[in-house]
């Protein structure tokens, strides 16, 4: 066990985790927001076949964070559940209830409509309580002894409502992406015309929370101005992502706009990263302050080790198996 | 009044985990029957085994989908109410719960799938060895579960360094004194909430003379399981008790109702426990009854509350109470098995409409058993979280205040009410169209996926049952 640093390769097993959760539940919570806005129940169904059968698939990765945050990193688990007690609440109400509005949805005629809002008014709140997650850890949490000494509502802030509202139309560009990918006619067209807004929407709070971030904490200021002038590439690698998308939608090439909405996430969550490296609580505790004793990482990592690959693999069938488009009246049979 | 944010997340955590154990409890079951069944279908070729087999197997679904989702909050919960139990204990808990989700992630993955949706695609034996993968990961499931729970009971295999619990002997902090019993007893609870179940369904149907032969089988198969199970049931629970008596004594006199160490203690029928007298102040019992059961001996030594300090004593007449009403429950279980093998000869338990009604109401019976029960075992650790090493006060996450407790409290309720009220609509929807539903699911167009297990059936969620025959 010596020859490994467990707390170092768990990391990267949860970090993927967080990314692989963010990505893939990102554009199905993003459907969910588009959802009353869509031009009519047509679209609708369309919408939800698209996400049907991968969609929960998607929200496995968020139960392995969690598991392998309490078996891994303990300390990360005790500090932000009850710092972010109420937001964590909203998360998993609005997840529940988005989910038990998919299954039911299919099996509705009458109660259609109640259903629909449930899984609008779940994928929003569900969203927007994530994207406040992410400020207020971009923010640090007041602790004392490893234990959260802050208020019920230190999560809720100016800047935490930003980066809400910054997750909100992230997903829903991510959601629009991934419809103009997967259906056609009216619906894509639809989609396509909602692309460059909700992108110029995601740069503009892109850019705030860019320049708010270093004013906050000393530290994140000296990475980004200081030592480590390589890190700017993923900025400039943010903004590459967001001309491909606009120029991909523009000329139809949908497939490329999808996949680069997919790395504008990937490159703005690394910024993230190396904004706080190696903290996992900031602004006090690195990933071996938080990490739980090796034997007990060591015990977890076999199961995960082998569960991992099935789950890959797994996933990756099931997205080849529903490659394709979703046409109107079509679910997949 | 001021609100206790250790009393109010005692009851969000026990008004979670009660919502939530009904629906696992009743898939282990299950799980264990569609096993059976389809097992039997690959043995003799019959096919009503695997029309059976497709009834249960989706009402399976519809419970299992509940349970996942109910089961989500749980796993937040120890983080966002329970953060000191957690980082102290989390070298070992961590792990534990991590594996259950490992375990439940490559049950969904793998074998789910073929049990719901391979009927038709894949050869009866393939599919029978699915449905078992599925049944035995239910209980490997419940093995991490139970583990974690045994070990907050019973404690061992760990040394406290700088406040943090490190694991000394995994062997033994997963074996600990009660984990055999805990998971025997639990074991057979979920094969009776199965077999109970099954026995009030087939009852109904009984009842209203559809597929009548198909469903005696089913009924007449599960009494006689049920004959052999509900004695053995009453043994392990003895045997359980006896285990507790020797590590958590306060719990067993609590229990009992019984205040002082004495020999010649009686089992209570009836009694008004208070606290504050540290005696009873009525009770109605049988002489020498507990001194019988806990010491096979009228003169046996019994311990009383009086072993405990007054302030690590649970509260009495709740686990005096839940306790009754689980062997309440397990007596009319017994005589519901006995009165069916009574009513053998000339088939009558499927015709006597007594008996069916009666077991129509004993679906019920197993659940309140095991909400009792673990009342009775949560409860009576109390005011101990890991029994004898922390307690509640010690456990609680110190930011929490009341109103925030409550507010959450009231959330879930709501939410759970819903999907309570949805899911068990559903449920009933699923078990009235009863075992041919091929035309039943006319405007419904869902995809099959494992992961979603309520795509299994395909019966309207609105919208009357007669009405989609048509």
């Amino acid at each position: 066990m010596e020859m490994f640093d467990l707390s170092l390769i768990w990391a990267v097993i949860i970090a993927v985790g967080v990314i692989m959760y963010v990505l893939m539940d990102g554009f199905d919570l993003g459907l969910g927001i588009l959802f009353p806005f869509a031009p009519d129940e047509d679209s609708r169904d369309v919408m939800m076949n698209s996400v049907a059968p991968v969609w929960d698939g998607n929200e496995t990765w968020l139960v392995l964070g969690g598991a392998g945050l309490i078996g891994a990193f303990p300390l990360v688990y005790t500090i932000l559940l009850p710092a972010l007690y109420l937001g964590v609440f909203l998360l998993l109400a609005g997840l529940i209830f988005r989910g038990v509005a998919f299954e039911f949805r299919f099996k509705s005629h009458r109660s259609k409509s109640f259903w629909n809002w449930a899984f609008a008014g779940g994928s929003f709140v569900a969203t927007f309580a994530q994207g406040c997650v992410v400020g207020a850890y971009i923010q640090g949490f007041e602790t004392a002894d490893g234990v959260y000494t802050g208020g019920a509502f230190d999560w809720l802030t100016p800047f935490s409502v930003l980066t809400g509202v910054g997750m909100v139309i992230g997903y829903s560009l991510l959601g629009a992406t991934w419809l103009v990918l997967k259906s056609e006619g009216h619906v894509r067209e639809w989609a396509r015309g909602l692309v460059p807004k909700l992108l110029i929407g995601v740069l503009v709070i892109f850019a705030i929370v860019s320049l708010w971030t270093p004013l906050i904490d000393q530290g994140v200021y000296e990475r980004w101005f200081d030592n480590l002038q390589v890190i700017w590439v993923l900025p400039f690698a943010t903004l590459l992502c967001a001309l491909g998308i606009f120029l991909g939608n523009r000329h139809g090439r949908e497939g490329s706009a999808f996949l680069l909405t997919l790395g504008l996430f990937i490159f703005t969550y690394l910024g993230l990263i190396v904004s706080r490296w190696p903290y996992v609580v900031p602004p006090q505790y690195t990933l071996w302050d938080a990490a739980s004793a090796p034997e007990s990482q060591f015990f977890l990592l076999i199961g995960v080790l082998f569960v991992l690959p099935i789950v890959l693999t797994y996933t990756a069938w099931t997205y080849w198996v529903f490659r394709g488009k979703v046409r109107v009246g079509e679910g997949y049979h | 009044m001021a609100l206790d944010p250790i009393l109010l997340s005692r009851l969000q955590f026990a008004f979670v985990v009660s919502f939530h154990a009904i629906f696992p409890v009743f898939t282990i079951g299950l799980a264990s029957y569609v096993a059976v069944l389809q097992g039997l279908y690959v043995a003799t070729g019959n096919s009503v085994w695997d029309r059976l087999g497709y009834f249960w197997t989706k009402i399976f679904a519809v419970v299992f989908g509940i349970g996942v989702v109910s089961g989500i909050v749980m796993a937040f919960q120890f983080g966002t109410n329970w953060s000191n139990f957690v980082q102290f204990a989390a070298n070992l808990i961590g792990p534990l719960l991590s594996y259950e989700v490992v375990t439940a992630f490559f049950l969904e993955a793998g074998f789910l799938g073929v049990l719901l949706f391979g009927r038709n695609k894949v050869s009866p034996s393939v599919h029978f060895f699915a449905a078992l993968m599925v049944a035995v990961g239910t209980f490997v499931s419940a093995f991490w579960i139970l583990v974690s729970n045994s070990w907050m009971q019973t404690p061992q295999g760990f040394e406290v360094r700088e406040g943090v619990m490190h694991v000394t002997s995994w062997m033994e902090a997963m074996f600990t004194p009660s984990f055999p019993y805990r998971f025997m007893h639990m074991a057979m609870a979920a094969f009776l909430t199965g077999g109970f179940v099954v026995c009030g369904v087939s009852a109904w149907f009984l009842l209203r003379n559809r597929d009548v032969e198909v469903h005696k089988r089913a009924l007449s198969m599960t009494l006689w399981l049920l004959l052999i199970l509900t004695p053995l049931q009453a043994w392990i629970g003895d045997e359980h008790g006896l285990n507790t008596l020797e590590h958590q004594p306060a719990k067993v006199a609590a229990m009992e109702g019984n205040w002082e160490t004495q020999s010649n203690v009686p089992l209570l029928l009836f009694a008004l426990p208070d606290r504050d007298l540290q005696a009873n102040r009525m009770e109605i019992g049988i002489p020498n009854g507990a001194s019988l059961i806990l010491r096979h001996d009228a003169d046996g030594v019994v311990p009383g509350l009086d072993q405990v300090p007054e302030d690590e004593q649970p509260p009495v007449w709740m686990v005096f109470y839940s306790f009754r009403v689980m062997v309440a429950m397990g007596l009319l279980m017994i005589f519901f098995a006995v009165a069916g093998l009574a009513l053998r000869r000339g088939e009558r338990y499927a015709t006597s409409r007594w008996f069916l009604r009666g077991l129509q109401g004993m679906s019920l019976a197993p659940f309140l058993a095991v909400l009792a029960g673990w009342y009775v075992t949560e409860i009576g650790r109390s005011p101990w979280l890991v029994f004898g090493v922390m307690d509640y006060a010690d456990a609680v996450t110190p930011s929490l205040t009341g109103g925030m407790v409550l507010a959450t409290l009231i959330g879930y309720i709501a939410v759970y009410a819903v999907i309570f009220y949805a899911g068990v609509y559903y449920l009933f929807k699923v078990i009235r169209q009863g075992l041919d539903d091929s035309h039943a699911n006319q405007g419904i167009e869902d995809s099959d996926r494992p992961a979603r297990p309520f795509s299994a059936t395909h019966v309207p969620f609105d919208g009357g049952i007669d009405s989609a025959r048509s």
